[in-house]
């Protein structure tokens, strides 16, 4: 693969990792949600095979292909099993702060990722670490979707949200972690997903629903 | 990197597998046979055999090198060694308990047979992540270990399946999850400054090329790993959890998590201690935690001072006692490391006693406010003496280690320079110990619990709540005969007198713990191989 294309490779695939994220804050549909969310994990897994052809890697191709399952096929799937079991309250209906704002707020956070990863770029300056203010705005955006959204799905939408972000600068910084950290990366994130699958439908007995408006039991 | 230890060295490291595989055995007999009869015993019996192994580790290390085995995966030097004797301790309290606190639960009509034999599996697989975390020779295998106790704890918590229990565990997951997020991110991050320094992320490799790793990127990481693990420690500012699971979850995990699993996640921060002084010089990680300290402190006090639930009063003064070992971690130094190391020995010791007797407690009573337990010296004697002495040797009362440990960390404070630090921090100790001493004899002492709260003199600040929860016991029959508050719908029905079990286990924790603070010799040398672990010197 020239330079050249490995180059626009990287930067649509970060440029769609970032776009969907910011999706994500756009629209209040949790179906919808979901579908934008399975399209950065295809774009992530897109993102990981070209480090892995630059790299005539194949161990990264199998962990491309591991991300494009897990990422874009596995953990979508369990959220939309989630939200059928959620029952009829499908959509976001009064996020803490409102869709225009978050638009802006995402803008600002994507400039802080800019300036905090400076360090991380100065240190082995290259068409890849270049894409790494990405991840970290993905990161912070999803961090604000964590703390603004009520519903509980849309809480861990944001969790995975940052976790596909931090993937992202995973990669980027250095071509993986080893296979057996991979290994366990992944698997922790499947599981802290079925766990709080499974906390969902607790919540849903316990309390009805799953706004989180509703947790107000434990206080001081 | 590969043991290149002799043969001898090689087949005695396997000691190492025992704590991580022996509790994943006992979990598949749990699993498979059902907790019942024949299996009732089981997983205190494993934990002695954990602790035997974590004994022979320790013994080994402290004679001769480090040890690793499974392909340089596992790896204990002093400090891992002591962590482990820790984990080991904790756990054999906690499980020498969980038998009667089970059979409780059960004849109250709270659990089944079912939820015991989950409690028992998930507590073994608990404890094998636990050890799995201590004995990581890699961040990133440590990291895989502590999100695992995650998971595993978020079903024990959420066990009684209650509105409070599933909102404790919900917020336990989210919280603590975005937490070991933060520390991913970071330890991708330090990958990358080690990469460029030519190793991975092996401990032994990230301090031998500490000097060599990039400033800008390591101190990015090295915010995104203390503030990680804090969460999971218990320190603020992402520390709300803590109160809402510990208060939450069953007895003898609430022991386990309280006693050991914010010392692991501590244990962590250390670890990351060693490599941050070294690659950016010893003030960086210095302020860091003493900021981080002061707050989980006061948070600690304020919220401490109006607590009107015993167990969350106990998880709060979990949180001072993390932001004790924060302190002590940022003064530095060989002597405050000791004592840091100590500490978390004897807050382990203490708190699981006390958290399993207030779990007896709640199960006697039926109620966890502080103002509703009343004259519990003389309806159970045995059982608020432990109480007692549990918080005494809380607030650092000799005999007991936190005496010792607490001195020794006021003494370096001091020494090092930070007298105004110090002098902070042991404000609030003191200010949290006098709250603790109060709220203790409201339960203890005091005149038995009387229909109108503000009736008795030491219920100023018992607000409207609790009157309901206090009313409806008294009613039923005079004050003073013991099982008066039994008559409440849904209070509990558990056997009014300690189990046996239950008052030899908290009886002989407590004795450990004031035997370690009166003399540590056999444990002083171990615990000063680990301080120079922790000082980079070793």
């Amino acid at each position: 693969m020239s330079e050249a294309v490995f180059v626009e490779l990287l930067s649509l695939s970060s440029g769609i990792v970032l776009l969907t994220a910011v999706l994500v804050l756009w629209r209040r549909e949790l179906a919808m949600v979901i579908r934008v969310f399975a399209v950065q994990g295809v774009a992530l897994a897109g993102l990981v095979a070209v480090l892995a052809v630059r790299e005539s890697s194949a161990e990264l191709g199998i962990v491309a292909a591991g991300v494009l399952i897990l990422r874009a096929g596995l953990l979508p799937y369990l959220l939309g099993r989630a939200l059928t079991a959620a029952g009829p309250q499908r959509r976001e209906t009064r996020p803490l702060v409102n869709v225009a704002a978050s638009l802006l707020a995402a803008a600002g956070l994507t400039l802080l990722a800019l300036a905090v990863s400076a360090p991380l770029v100065a240190l082995a300056p290259s068409p890849a670490t270049a894409a790494i203010p990405v991840g970290m705005a993905v990161v912070l955006i999803g961090f604000f979707v964590l703390v603004t959204r009520r519903r509980a799905l849309s809480q861990l939408i944001g969790f995975l949200l940052m976790d596909n972000g931090i993937t992202t600068v995973g990669f980027l910084t250095t071509a993986g972690i080893g296979l057996v950290v991979e290994l366990g990366v992944s698997l922790d994130i499947l599981l802290a997903v079925l766990v709080l699958g499974v906390l969902t439908g607790w919540m849903q007995t316990a309390f009805g629903n799953t706004d989180l408006d509703e947790l107000r039991e434990l206080h001081d | 990197m590969p043991p290149t230890s002799a043969p001898p060295a090689g087949l005695t490291s396997l000691v190492l597998l025992v704590p991580i595989l022996l509790p994943l055995v006992t979990a598949a007999i749990y699993l498979v046979a059902g907790w019942g009869r024949r299996t009732v015993w089981l997983s205190a019996t494993s934990t002695v055999v954990v602790l035997v192994a974590a004994i022979t580790v320790a013994i080994q290390v402290s004679d001769n090198d480090p040890q690793s085995t499974a392909g340089g995966l596992l790896r204990a030097d002093a400090l891992s060694a002591f962590m482990l004797l820790v984990v080991a301790v904790v756990a054999v309290v906690a499980c020498s308990a969980t038998p009667a606190h089970l059979r409780g639960e059960i004849s109250a009509g709270r659990a089944r047979p079912r939820t015991a034999t989950r409690h028992s599996v998930l507590l073994q697989v608990f404890l094998a992540a636990m050890t799995l975390a201590v004995l990581s020779s890699s961040l990133g295998l440590l990291w895989v270990a502590i999100e695992a106790t995650t998971i595993v704890t978020a079903f024990l918590v959420g066990q009684r399946r209650t509105r409070a229990a599933v909102e404790a565990a919900w917020k336990y997951v989210v919280i603590c999850s975005t937490g070991i997020a933060m520390a991913l991110l970071g330890t991708f991050l330090l990958n990358y400054a080690a990469d460029r320094a030519g190793t991975g992320l092996d401990w032994t490799g990230l301090t031998a090329h500490a000097t060599g790793l990039d400033p800008g990127v390591t101190r990015i990481a090295v915010v995104l790993l203390i503030l990680g693990f804090g969460t999971k420690a218990g320190l603020a500012p992402l520390h709300s959890w803590l109160p809402d699971a510990h208060s939450q979850a069953p007895a003898p995990v609430s022991a386990l998590m309280s006693g050991v699993l914010l010392a692991v996640a501590f244990y962590a921060i250390l670890r990351i201690k060693v490599v941050a002084d070294l690659a950016l010089g010893a003030g960086f990680a210095r302020t860091l935690l003493a900021v981080i300290a002061l707050a989980s402190l006061l948070v600690a006090a304020t919220v401490l001072i109006a607590q009107r639930d015993y167990k969350r009063m106990l998880a709060y003064s979990s949180i001072e006692h993390m932001g004790l070992l924060a302190f002590g971690a940022a003064v530095g130094g060989p002597l405050s490391m000791a004592a840091v190391l100590l500490h978390m020995l004897g807050h382990g010791l203490a708190k699981s006693t006390l958290f399993l007797s207030a779990g007896h407690i709640l199960q006697t009573t039926g109620t966890s406010q502080i103002g509703s337990v009343r004259a519990l010296a003389t309806r159970a004697p045995v059982l608020a003496g432990c109480f007692a002495a549990g918080v005494l040797a809380l607030i650092g009362f000799p005999p007991f280690s936190m005496f010792a440990s607490e001195f020794t960390l006021a003494r370096a404070g001091a020494g090092a320079g930070l007298g105004w630090l110090t002098a902070a921090v042991f404000l609030l100790v003191l200010v949290i110990a006098a709250t603790l001493v109060g709220h203790t004899t409201r339960m203890l002492l005091g005149p038995p619990a009387t229909p109108t709260p503000a009736g008795s003199g030491s219920a100023g600040s018992t607000p409207v709540g609790t009157g309901a929860a206090d009313s409806h016991a008294p009613v039923r029959g005079a004050p003073v005969p013991a099982g008066a508050l039994r008559g409440g719908p849904g209070a509990a029905t558990a056997p009014r007198t300690l189990p046996a079990s239950t008052a030899v286990t908290l009886v002989v924790a407590l004795a450990v713990c004031a035997a370690v603070g009166v003399s540590t010799p056999p444990l002083a040398h171990l615990l000063y191989l680990a301080a120079d672990v922790l000082t980079g010197t070793r």
